[in-house]
């Protein structure tokens, strides 16, 4: 079947099979390599993207049941805060975690920009880190509300 | 990948799913009904489900219903669990949900999904027991409404080709004091070792368990012998181990001796947050 998303802000359409996941839609028809496979069951977040606004595990999605919405992947995220945090703040080590966190911080940081520490750790619990990369990670979430707060505080002001 | 294909069916309506679910049957192709479908997916990916259709729930206005009224509340099967949680339209539903899996997956597990859940955890069934909520049940012989008691029994006993629309819940209970209490072994993301959940009738508190057993419940036999105001804790505790509806689980999680041990000291603390 012949369907169609919005990719990244531009609108796109691929043939699939019901069968197939998001995650490789993505990768294999579209080439956005930046989910990464990673347990392919729901445990890592390393195939986080966004979509309509909420980070979703692309492992978990079928590519049909996002047809239609607004799906934002890594390579959409070039020079948002979240990228440039986790780059200042070295929150990454072989970097196979990172799209999925800064996906899951740049969702956040739309979502709750003044998010306090109990929904910080609430959201981050769905991303696992190999490396063990969390105090640098922690630090790269912590700036990127920061800036989101910041953002706020000057259109207020 | 998952490795077989089916077909994808995307309903708007409560009669549109009744009447593809026959059709899908009536060709031998064996239709399930999703609404979150990570379980789906994570189980056929390995190979423990398998259908050549699949009717997806989330597209049906009643199955993503959330309302509050003054008398009940209306919870849509398809809604997710942090819908559920961020709405706090009934806090004992959102916490317990809230402590299912990770909030991403949440974005897109259901509650009815995780209810007919075929592991045997379904924690987010848990406040529907206590509150005797009443179940919205659709299938080829209409719509019907039936409690919640007469449903779920160790799981949800649905008839063929039937589905979950909704939960409705007594407004009353939204403001009764409550506890719901997950102890996992290791780390903040697991399943239970057991989870406690309790409410404060005004004629008892009642309670109800999921990773104790093999299945979630709640028993009367139980609640019983936790409400012997009477007798101390410690021996009300030992009267309902004694009413379990089977034997504590065992496996590689947690054995059976360990289990109730923490069984026990979560029963603790909860019976005396919500009996001062
Ligand atoms: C990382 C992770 C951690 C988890 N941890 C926990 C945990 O700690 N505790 C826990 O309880 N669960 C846990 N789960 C399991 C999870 O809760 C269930 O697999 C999930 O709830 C299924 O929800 P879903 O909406 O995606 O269901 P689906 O995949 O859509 O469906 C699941 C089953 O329910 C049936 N079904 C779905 N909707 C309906 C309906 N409306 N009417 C009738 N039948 C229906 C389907 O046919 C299927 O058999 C975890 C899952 C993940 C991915
Ligand atoms: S690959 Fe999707 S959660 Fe691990
Ligand atoms: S940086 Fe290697 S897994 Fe996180």
């Amino acid at each position: 079947m012949r369907l169609e998303w919005r990719i990244n802000g531009e609108g796109r359409s691929a043939d699939i099979r019901p069968a197939d996941l998001l995650l490789d839609v993505l990768r294999e028809s579209f080439g956005l390599t930046g989910a990464k496979p990673g347990c392919r069951n729901g445990d890592c977040g390393a195939c986080t993207v966004m979509a309509n606004g909420l980070p979703m595990k692309s492992c978990l999605m079928l590519a049909v049941e996002a047809a239609g919405q607004d799906i934002v992947t890594i390579e959409g995220l070039a020079n948002a805060p979240a990228q440039r945090a986790f780059i200042e703040m070295f929150a990454f080590q072989c970097g196979y975690c990172t799209p999925g966190f800064i996906l899951n911080v740049h969702a956040l940081s739309l979502a709750h920009p003044q998010a306090d520490e109990a929904t910080v750790r609430s959201w981050l619990q769905s991303n696992i880190c190999r490396c063990t990369s969390y105090e640098e990670i922690r630090e790269a979430v912590y700036s990127v509300l920061g800036s989101a707060r910041g953002t706020i505080d000057a259109t207020n002001g | 990948m998952i490795g077989f294909d089916f077909d994808y069916y995307r309903p708007s309506s409560i009669e549109e799913a009744v009447s593809v679910y026959q059709r899908l049957e009536g060709q031998g192709r064996h239709p399930v009904y999703l609404s979150g479908s990570t379980e789906f997916i994570t189980f056929a990916r390995v190979g423990l489900m398998c259908s050549g259709a699949v009717i997806d729930l989330k597209g049906i206005p009643e199955c993503r219903m959330l309302a509050a009224g003054e008398r009940e509340m209306t919870f849509g099967a398809a809604l997710t669990l942090s819908e559920l949680d961020d709405s706090k339209a009934f806090p004992l539903l959102g916490d317990t949900g809230a402590g299912i899996a990770d909030r991403t997956s949440r974005n897109k597990i259901t509650l009815g999904g995780n209810v007919c859940s075929r592991l045997i955890y379904k924690e987010a069934v848990l406040p529907l027991l206590l509150t005797d909520s009443d179940v919205v049940v659709a299938g080829s012989s209409g719509i019907r409404r039936v409690p919640i008691s007469r449903l779920f029994d160790r799981e949800m006993r649905l008839g063929r080709g039937e589905f979950l629309v909704q939960f409705i819940v007594g407004s009353s209970y939204r403001s009764l004091p409550y506890a719901s209490v997950k102890k996992r072994k290791a780390s903040a993301i697991d399943y239970p070792v057991v989870t406690v959940t309790a409410l404060a009738a005004p004629q008892g508190v009642r309670y109800a368990f999921s990773g104790l057993c093999a299945f979630p419940f709640r028993s009367e036999a139980v609640e019983r012998a936790l409400n012997e105001r009477g007798l101390p804790p410690e021996e009300r505790i030992r009267l309902a181990a004694g009413m379990l509806p089977e034997p504590i689980l065992s496996d590689v999680k947690a054995s059976a001796d360990y289990r109730e041990l923490v069984w026990r000291l979560t029963l603790t603390d909860v019976m005396e947050a919500l009996e001062s």
